[in-house]
């Protein structure tokens, strides 16, 4: 295949939250990497023109939680299918979690991953490797090399950690080296059997449930864990209206905290289990209107520094089930962009100021380099069009995982090219 | 979803999933079906032709054996066919799904579903199902599904207490027992708040009361007596073994001293108040023997109402 | 046609009185479908001579429009207080008109036992049958339009009868309802 080295994006709004920008103009790129930004150039002789005219130009999106499904899980979805999910998204970085089967606890696992997504070239993969060998909790993994293979991070992923002293020598061992510590908030015992948030739905509905405290009584025990390592810790899928409360009287206090929420959570609520729809079994569960609101306020005021995807794409085998005995998750690397400018409306927020809560502040949390238009940049651009209405439904979905609790509404965003180091990996259709 | 799942596009019963949200002419109008259908227990033949050459498939994937024997006698007193199914515990111990089940089923030409299910919300999964797949003369009666609800015992519950009492709005009617784990509970309180109970009161320890059970309209009592004073209606669930695991109760003798039904807690309420109870009993658990066989106890009752209840509810739904 | 059309009920009663008397088995009991032929069959009960045990039948549970209709509401209890098994039995009616209530009837009585013998009283017979039923006595024959319904009413004061015309009863949905495809 010819590929193109000189693309010129013309004509669309170029937001560029590193520096700055928010303007009218055309971005130039050759050779992989950003040339400039200007008005219109007479000298560039493009190989292929974009026009971007009425879309947003922006730094490829940056997602902290994509499941890949790769390796062990590939009837519920393949690289091929979620690479191709993330193009369509507008992704063009995400990590993925380590529970995959066999979880990736192993440096061989972790190059595999990382090859096989270099070779579908779609997005920059960033595997986030096993913090104990098999996810059991018993014996530390090597992270030393796991890191070399290419590892940004270590967690349980949703697996829960039910020895405090494991956790704490976990915690010690990783900051000796400077490993980041990734960990979802949730108490193993308090959430045991539940599928629900706690409170009068699912009282209502009869379903086994998860108290807030499950949420709280965790990050009590992280942060203690955190004073006394000095280890920094980016917590997981906030939840709560209490958590959220708890993380920011423990970042003013000056603890090295990080966290993030799932998309899904800034928009829905326990009452949007409705008649135990499956497509909203979600873990954490989705919690009262309460709780949405403060996670929404909590978006805004910094106190949750990025919003991520959570993408589970689940095959309809496991999702079509009673609703504690479905698999829990929702299909997100597509919505998460038009799900987050709905946030973004709804909540007043400039577009950079959006933009940067799934670009910047997740590379940061990453510890990639920060993802700019600047001349020099790797090309990893996103181009969408922020009016452009689509209707959720099967057919318009990449992904394997046709779960989401979205199937049906009708959202506003959608991505018309994505640009991964130059080449064009996505290119709309509608 | 937002319409009702229960009620079909004319707004007809074509489901029973839930007592909840349906409407009180609805159950009133079930009441008063049920009436004619306790004579026809009288009769030498007991059937009618009514549902004659339907099938009806008792779906079960709990075991029951008196739930699913009612549905069996209530659909043959109407005539139709009825086909038992036991699956075992999980639905998919024979590979199959529980949708692919369902499937298959109306493929054989079924016309009822009566559902019993370990999980809270597979009856509405399956109601849901049919109405997607467009098969819109294939009904679903919930048995009883995990926590949520078990319609059929709250209406005849329900009939029980308008047959001795007459008027819901003047009574205090109190649910004894493990409120957490009941799903007959839950419809009661749903029944009674529709038909304007005047006040309805749950009794439990608190590691049995849900969280804010209050919303769902009644008042919580940890002390039996406090709870009993002047009710007209004292129904007493039955405690399952499991319970006494998992800190939620240290031992049946301990829960039997507070919250066991003895005629000495039953003076507190009033003289002509009634004991119900949806079976089967634990003799000297919940309820002691002297209680469960005196005067005021109406369980036997309720088991032949629940019959034609049962009728009832089959005979509408199948014809709408 | 109008109420000044119709004929008087009590005249008609009278008229299917004097057609029964003398041919009525002197045992036969008499049987009133609900309700317009409750009814009726009580006011024959108290004019014919001879005892003639009464009772009444509610074929609801017998009708053959279950699949389209649905349940009838306001079911009422069948009470046959002989013993059907070998008894001679009037089964009494308001209106004949398709005969299909008069079908239900006869299934219901023959799940109570073996008749000897049963018989059809009809106040009025408005003809347009759809099953093969003929009255063995009618009070009065009318020629009706399909598109109209006769009715009897009670006055619950004097018990007096009285009948009425309107639109015919749909018996049909407002929608169709969903059938089974074969």
């Amino acid at each position: 295949m010819d590929r193109p080295t000189r693309i010129e994006i013309r004509n669309g709004r170029v937001v560029d939250p590193v520096q700055g920008i928010d303007r009218v103009a055309s971005l130039y790129i050759d050779a992989g990497r950003i040339e400039s930004i200007a008005e219109r150039r007479g000298d560039f002789h493009a190989d292929r023109v974009v026009d971007a005219t009425g879309c947003v130009v922006c730094p490829g999106l940056v997602d902290l939680a994509a499941r890949l499904r790769e390796p062990g899980l590939e009837h519920k979805a393949t690289l091929e299918s979620e690479l191709a999910a993330a193009s369509a998204g507008g992704v063009t970085s995400l990590a993925c979690p380590p529970d995959t089967d066999p979880p990736l606890d192993e440096p061989g696992l972790v190059e595999m991953l990382k090859h096989r997504a270099r070779l579908t070239g779609r997005a920059h993969v960033y595997p986030v490797g096993a913090l104990t060998v098999g996810l059991q909790g018993a014996a530390l993994t090597e992270m030393g090399q796991l890191a070399e293979a290419g590892c940004v991070a270590f967690s349980q992923a949703d697996v829960p950690f039910h020895d405090t002293q494991m956790l704490h020598r976990a915690l010690q061992y990783a900051g000796t080296f400077g490993h980041r510590v990734w960990l979802r908030p949730q108490d193993a015992y308090l959430a045991r059997g539940g599928v629900a948030h706690d409170g009068e739905v699912a009282t209502r509905l009869g379903l086994a449930a998860i108290p807030v405290m499950a949420e709280t009584i965790a990050l009590a025990r992280i942060f203690a864990l955190v004073r006394d390592t000095g280890v920094g810790v980016h917590l997981c899928r906030l939840s709560s209206a209490e958590g959220v409360a708890m993380v920011r009287t423990a970042k003013r206090e000056g603890l090295p905290v990080t966290c993030d929420v799932a998309v899904h959570h800034l928009h829905l609520c326990d009452v949007d289990i409705g008649w135990f729809d499956p497509l909203a079994h979600l873990m954490p569960p989705l919690r009262s209107a309460r709780d949405r609101d403060a996670l929404r306020e909590g978006v805004l005021d910094g106190t949750i520094d990025a919003i991520c995807s959570d993408h589970a794409p689940v095959d309809d085998d496991a999702k079509q089930l009673p609703f504690a005995e479905a698999e829990p998750g929702a299909t997100g690397l597509e919505l998460l962009l038009p799900l987050v400018l709905k946030w973004a409306g709804e909540a007043k927020v400039p577009l950079a100021d959006t933009l940067a809560r799934i670009t910047t502040r997740p590379a940061a949390i990453l510890g990639i380099a920060q993802p700019s238009l600047a001349a020099g940049e790797a090309a990893d651009v996103c181009v969408f069009d922020p009016k452009a209405a689509w209707a959720v439904r099967r057919e318009s979905l990449r992904s394997q995982g046709k779960n989401t609790p979205f199937l049906g509404f009708e959202l506003v965003g959608r991505v018309r090219w994505t640009l991964l180091a130059g080449n064009v990996v996505h290119e709309g259709r509608d | 979803m937002t319409r009702n799942p229960q009620l079909n596009a004319n707004g007809e019963l074509t489901h029973l999933l839930t007592l909840e949200g349906l409407p009180a002419d609805v159950v009133t109008h079930i009441l008063d079906t049920a009436e004619p259908f306790v004579s026809i227990a009288e009769r030498e033949v007991k059937k009618v032709p009514l549902l004659r050459g339907k099938a009806m498939f008792n779906l079960f994937f709990e075991n029951s054996t008196r739930t699913r024997t009612t549905f069996e006698i209530a659909a043959k007193r109407l005539s139709a066919d009825v086909i038992n199914l036991n699956i075992g515990v999980s639905s998919t111990s024979k590979g199959e799904t529980l949708l692919d089940t369902v499937d298959n089923l109306c493929a054989m030409n079924a016309d009822l579903f009566v559902v019993r299910h370990s999980q809270s919300g597979a009856p509405h999964l399956i109601a849901s199902h049919l109405t997607a797949s467009g098969r819109t003369h294939v009904h679903v009666v919930n048995a009883g599904d995990g926590r949520h609800a078990h319609p059929t015992q709250g209406l005849l519950d329900l009939y029980t207490i308008r047959h001795y009492k007459r008027d819901f709005r003047g009574l205090t009617v109190a649910i004894v027992g493990d409120v957490l784990h009941s799903r007959v509970a839950r419809s009661l309180i749903h029944g009674l708040t529709t038909m304007h109970t005047a006040q309805v009161r749950v009794v439990a320890p608190r590691t049995l009361v849900p969280t804010r059970v209050e919303a769902l309209g009644v008042e919580v009592f940890n002390d039996m007596r406090e709870g009993l004073r002047g009710c007209d209606v004292v129904v007493m669930l039955r405690l399952q073994s499991e319970r006494m695991k998992g800190a939620l109760l240290p031992s049946a003798g301990e829960y039997f001293k507070h919250y066991g039904l003895t005629v000495d807690k039953l003076e507190v309420a009033n003289p002509d108040a009634i004991v119900m109870h949806p079976g089967p009993m634990n003799r000297g658990v919940e309820i002691d023997s002297a209680v469960a066989d005196g005067a005021r106890s109406v369980i036997l009752p309720q088991v032949t109402f629940g019959i034609a209840v049962r009728m009832a509810v089959l005979s509408i739904v199948a014809g709408n | 046609m109008t109420t000044d059309a119709l004929p008087d009920a009590e005249a008609a009663l009278a008229t299917l009185a004097e057609r029964m008397q003398g041919a009525v088995a002197h045992d036969a009991a008499l049987v009133g479908i609900y309700s317009g032929g409750a009814w009726v069959a009580e006011r024959l009960a108290a004019r014919l001579p001879g005892v003639h045990p009464l009772g009444f039948i509610d074929v609801s549970y017998y009708r053959d429009d279950y699949d389209i209709a649905g349940l009838k509401p306001n079911a009422r209890r069948t009470t046959l207080p002989f013993d059907v098994a070998g008894a001679t039995i009037v089964l009494v009616d308001d209106v004949l008109y398709t005969g299909r209530s008069v079908r239900a009837a006869i299934n219901e009585l023959f799940d109570f036992g073996r008749p000897d013998r049963i018989e059809l009283a009809v106040l009025v017979d408005r003809g347009g049958r759809e099953l093969p039923i003929e009255p063995t006595y009618a009070g009065v024959r009318l020629a009706v339009a399909r598109d109209l319904s006769i009715m009897l009413s009670r006055d619950d004061a004097r018990g007096t009868l009285s009948l009425g015309v309107g639109p015919a009863r749909s018996r049909d949905r407002a929608e169709p309802r969903a059938r089974r495809a074969p």
